[in-house]
């Protein structure tokens, strides 16, 4: 099992109806967090629309979890 | 000083652009974004931005090197509201100067261009008729 953080933004955190949470998941990776995540919360979007992000900085879906880092799932944004 | 900020208060653009201009500055081009009382065929009464504050910075720190890689501009700035707005404030302001206009108009619209694309930040608005919603345009499929 790993531990991590993870945040939400926009309608992910109405959702999700938290701003953050820490998950202990069997997940290998973003993609496969994403999906287990998605399904808990009925988030309204497929992984495919997001971006995601670890401590911080921009990800790859591909990329395996590690103890403790702060995961974020960015939805289409809306600045301007 | 970072280049990008977010501001949860309205911001002087005066002094933004006093920050930018020096001697060896020929052209300064800006873009200001408004909050308006209509979107989509709709009346809005008011919006709120949300952000992921560290990440929205770094990224928007990026879009103001890569502009400066990319165009023959001297210096540029961005600051973008975050929190609840009004119609009629101030959303967004790019500032940009160069020796020349033609970089400082295309740096100024690259850079605005590239914050609504690219930097975390998500707008939420209250409509008229008593209903609201984030705005999550549609983009390519990345996965």
């Amino acid at each position: 099992m790993t531990r991590i953080n993870v945040l939400y933004f926009a309608s992910l955190r109405d959702a999700a109806q938290v701003a953050g949470e820490t998950v202990s998941t069997e997940a290998a990776d973003l993609r496969a967090l994403y999906d287990e995540l998605q399904a808990r919360h009925q988030l309204p979007f497929p992984a495919r629309q997001l971006r995601v992000a670890v401590n911080g900085e921009f990800a790859d879906w591909s990329a395996p979890l590690r103890e403790g880092s702060d995961i974020a799932f960015i939805p289409p944004v809306s600045g301007g | 000083m970072p280049r990008f900020n977010l501001s949860s208060t309205p911001f002087d653009t005066a002094t933004l652009r006093a920050g930018l201009l020096d001697a060896s500055v020929g052209a300064y081009a800006s873009f200001e974004g408004w909050v308006r009382n209509h979107n989509d065929g709709r009346g809005v009464q008011g919006l709120h931005y949300d952000a992921y504050t560290a990440l929205a910075e770094a990224e928007g720190e990026r879009i103001i090197e890569e502009a400066c890689a990319k165009f023959a501009i001297l210096d540029a700035c961005c600051v973008h509201r975050i929190g609840d707005l009004a119609i009629g404030e101030l959303a967004v302001w790019v500032g940009v100067t160069a020796a020349h206009r033609d970089p400082a108009f295309a740096a100024c619209r690259f850079i605005i261009d590239e914050v609504k694309s690219r930097v975390p930040i998500w707008k939420h608005e209250r409509y008229v008729a008593g209903d609201a919603g984030w705005l999550h345009p549609r983009r390519e499929d990345t996965r």
